[in-house]
């Protein structure tokens, strides 16, 4: 893989990007929005609060991690595969000195950087609600793209051995929905039975969550075990996509 | 002195053999074409010189280098005309060569000169910032291969550049073509439409399930067994090319 030819993808991207947002980024909003107002407001007025803080307050910082979470996947199931199948577009960057390391880190660098992108956007607006009380979270922004890189990576191991893209259908419904679900934005984990709360463990989503919580109530310290469980994570998964979207790409 | 050489060149996918055991070698400024029905394995050829996926076995070279050991040094010299659109549908006519040229390295001064002077040969200077959904059929192909000149390269790989185009237009990619073969490009096509063979090719490689069963000129061809190319594959193949 060769940063500068993986820039060249990642730029395309770019450019398409600034050429669509203005259709789709509003759509993006909305829902963690809508999200936030029913259970932060509807819910969190039977909740009241948990470990001491609103329960609208306590959801905010998952809100963002869910966002970056959602934007990385997004890109790199559809997007990438929108890309790979239905508009050929591996098949005209791999007619150039790009090889396919360089286009699966370009996808990759593309899916962190939509994370990065969504998960701010968010940010901002939680903080505009006076939802976050800490600004230590501008901190989180950088590993907002760290946990992007790992939600992208996943997304594109599943792109890679999928026969079609309803398929998609299961990444979604069976994982993607309940880590959401169970990840701790909603609720502390220790809720749950010890079983559950042993997978939610292993999810990125889990720690994410943990990570934009320390940080938005200022104590970025008690979260240094996740950001170290995420950068660990980053690259053990790192030559899985590349090694299966080579598999799928190239006869 | 030779661009490509080939020896003993097998594909496989899987189990199935798309590619059995070929030689050939292509000159420099020479257009050779490859002649057969679809899975005659003419696009696998292709896709194995343009570096895009390895042979199973084999060896060969491109402008004197193995295609397993540099094929980004290959890539960069070679202009990829590919038999489906694959144009970038979120881009206009004129971003899609300028994009294309960041693939490989092109600065945005020149890449935006040579897009330019490019739209002008295939005739697509009016419509520059038309998006590629508003393009004809014919317009598409023409913008396939200026997008494969944006590297001014000295091998052109095209597959199928005329399939499914009215005369007319087919009649002027060949124009183009003609051209860039004046021009010294090396061409290289495969195409099952005899007449653009006869036309075009200085050589033609006959093909049939993966294997090369005659190579010479047209005209050779013509002359050894009798009547036209047409002929000539039935005669070699015993089956008829579908257009």
């Amino acid at each position: 893989m060769r940063l500068k030819k993986a820039f060249r993808v990642w730029q395309r991207h770019l450019k398409v990007y600034t050429k669509l947002y203005k259709s789709s980024i509003a759509l993006n909003f909305i829902e963690p929005i809508l999200y936030l107002a029913a259970l932060g407001l509807g819910l969190g007025g039977f909740v009241g609060e948990i470990n001491g803080v609103p329960y609208i307050k306590f959801i905010a910082p998952g809100i963002i991690a869910s966002s970056a979470m959602f934007a990385a996947t997004y890109e790199c199931t559809y997007g990438t595969y929108v890309r790979m199948i239905f508009q050929k577009t591996f098949d005209a960057i791999l007619a150039t000195p790009v090889n396919i390391n360089d286009l699966i880190a370009g996808e990759l660098m593309w899916g962190a950087t939509k994370s990065l992108l969504y998960g701010t956007i968010i940010l901002i607006v939680v903080s505009l609600f006076g939802l976050i009380d800490s600004s230590i979270i501008i901190l989180a922004i950088p590993i907002l793209f760290a946990a992007g890189l790992i939600f992208a990576e996943i997304s594109l191991i599943f792109v890679a051995i999928v026969p079609g893209i309803d398929s998609f259908n299961y990444f979604y419904t069976l994982f993607m929905t309940p880590m959401f679900l169970f990840s701790g934005i909603f609720f502390p984990l220790d809720t749950l039975p010890p079983a559950l709360t042993g997978i939610a463990f292993f999810t990125p989503l889990y720690h994410l969550v943990n990570i934009c919580r320390a940080f938005s109530f200022g104590q970025p310290s008690t979260a240094l075990p996740d950001i170290l469980y995420l950068f660990t994570v980053v690259i053990i998964l790192a030559p899985l996509p590349f090694r299966l979207m080579r598999k799928r790409v190239i006869k | 002195m030779n661009i490509i050489t080939t020896k003993g060149l097998t594909k496989y996918y899987g189990d199935l053999k798309a590619v059995d055991n070929i030689d050939f070698e292509i000159a420099k400024g020479e257009c050779f074409g490859f002649l057969g029905p679809n899975g005659a394995g003419k696009t696998t050829v292709m896709g194995i010189i343009y570096c895009f996926m390895p042979p199973s076995a084999g060896d060969v070279k491109v402008f004197g280098m193995d295609v397993n050991k540099n094929p980004g040094e290959i890539k960069a010299r070679i202009g990829v005309m590919p038999q489906e659109d694959n144009l970038d549908p979120d881009f206009s006519v004129l971003e899609n060569l300028i994009v294309y040229a960041r693939y490989f390295d092109i600065p945005k001064k020149e890449s935006s000169k040579t897009a330019w002077e490019l739209l002008d040969f295939v005739e697509l200077r009016q419509k520059a910032d038309v998006n590629i959904k508003d393009l004809s059929g014919g317009m598409k192909r023409r913008l396939l291969l200026a997008r494969a000149l944006v590297n001014n390269p000295e091998l052109l790989v095209l597959d199928e550049p005329t399939t499914g185009l009215d005369p007319h237009s087919r009649l002027s990619v060949w124009e183009k073509l003609r051209q860039l073969k004046s021009k010294g490009t090396t061409l290289i096509l495969t195409t099952h439409y005899m007449e653009e063979a006869e036309r075009l090719c200085d050589r033609v490689a006959i093909m049939d399930s993966g294997r090369i069963v005659a190579i010479d000129s047209p005209i050779s061809l013509m002359k050894m067994h009798g009547g036209n190319l047409e002929d000539v594959y039935l005669k070699l193949t015993g089956r008829r090319l579908e257009a």
